[in-house]
């Protein structure tokens, strides 16, 4: 649920990265991180364990500019990728006003996808929200590896809705923008129609 | 609170001016260091007090990670929810109450006030701001139902969305 303040002249928006475990989450984030203008960005929180595995949620807050002066700051969050934390991906789930799907192109990965997006839909609807009408894109990283699925039939399964997908590399940081910015602009046009605008 | 039905929560000017008297008033009568107002899904709705040297907005998501973590231990036993938080530190302590089950009110202090007196402040207080809450979600539905929201977005191009990531 996006925050609309009209005594600090703000909007804030919440974008959640979901995916399986090790597809890629957090590199995605790190990359804006390091590519984003100090002024613009906040520090980035990760609560990891000791080995850098996603313990409870990744969050790196942007305020990328005004529209119509406004203040439009998008706050990121990923989720712990593994199994048995389902508990927490439900939670952090909650108020989110667009999702990134992160596949990991990996062919042994393939059931980790198909198994994640379902779990992403059982976990949104628990909430009353349905994943083909929130803002939505599908990423598919690390599609630099020599493994990787056909793309065709990644997409046939993950992306039945046809909503906006992009191959990337999170850690040369190809496509992460492209990613990033396609959720931001469903969000806005969501937000636009919500406020009567066509 | 909130209607579930609204895509968005807003604040409007005066609320937020009758916000900030309360959590002012909260802050002296409390003599606590910083006080600040958070949403549920951990955006920053208000602050006040000692607020120059700290990461507000991280703080702000911490706090609604922290009160997400615990309300899922407390369905697990079968609570409803956990009402109040306390963490104490060894200079500064963080109190940390729900409002009316959406806005989530955190107090700092430290050895110039006391946890007795935070609580009964925040209680007082905490009543005040409910009723504020209150307000804000009856004007924000009548607002939606009227159909007359002057929203900012309305008028949104897709050249306003481009810029902001050039
Ligand atoms: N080759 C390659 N490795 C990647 C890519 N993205 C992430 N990784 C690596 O995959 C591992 C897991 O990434 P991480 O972001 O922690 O995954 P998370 O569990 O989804 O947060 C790390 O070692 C990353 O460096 C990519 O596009 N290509
Ligand atoms: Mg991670």
């Amino acid at each position: 649920m996006s925050f609309i303040n009209y005594a600090s002249r703000e909007i804030n928006c919440k974008i959640v990265y979901y995916g399986p475990g090790l597809c890629g989450k957090t590199t995605n984030l790190q990359f804006v991180y390091q590519k984003t203008a100090p002024e613009a960005k906040g520090k980035m929180i990760s609560l990891a364990t000791e080995t850098e595995r996603t313990l409870f949620f990744d969050f790196l807050p942007l305020a990328l500019g005004e529209i119509r002066g406004f203040k439009t700051r998008f706050h990121l969050y990923t989720v712990p990728g593994q199994v048995f934390y389902d508990a927490s991906r439900k939670l952090i789930l909650k108020g989110v006003d667009g999702v990134v799907f992160v596949a990991d192109s990996q062919e042994e990965r393939f059931d980790a996808n198909i198994e994640s997006l379902e779990n992403l839909k059982v976990n949104l609807e628990e909430q009353g929200y349905e994943l083909e009408k929130l803002p939505f894109v599908i990423q598919y990283n690390k599609c630099d590896l020599p493994n990787i699925s056909d793309p065709e039939e990644l997409r046939e399964l993950l992306n039945p809705w046809g909503v906006p997908e992009f191959q990337a590399c999170a850690t040369t940081g190809e496509g992460v923008f492209e990613t990033l910015k396609s959720v931001a602009k469903l969000i806005l046009m969501e937000l636009k129609k919500g406020a009567g605008g066509r | 609170m909130l209607g579930s039905h609204q895509s968005s929560f807003v604040m409007y000017d005066e609320e937020f001016k009758r916000i900030s008297v309360v959590i002012e008033k909260l802050l002296r009568e409390s003599n606590s260091k910083v006080i600040f107002l958070v949403d549920k899904n951990g955006q920053l709705i208000a602050g006040c007090g000692e607020t120059e040297h700290l990461d507000t907005t991280s703080l702000a998501s911490l706090t609604a990670g922290n009160i997400a973590a615990t309300g899922g231990l407390a369905k697990l036993i079968g609570e409803k929810e956990f009402s109040i938080l306390f963490h104490e530190g060894e200079k500064d302590n963080i109190h940390i109450s729900i409002i009316g089950q959406r806005v989530i009110l955190v107090v700092i202090f430290d050895q110039r006030s006391s946890l007795g007196l935070v609580r009964l402040r925040v209680k007082k207080a905490s009543e005040e701001l409910g009723v504020i809450f209150d307000d804000l979600s009856k004007k924000a539905e009548e607002i939606e139902q009227s159909g007359n929201a002057e929203s900012p977005f309305a008028e949104i191009t897709d050249d306003d969305i481009d810029n902001l990531f050039s």
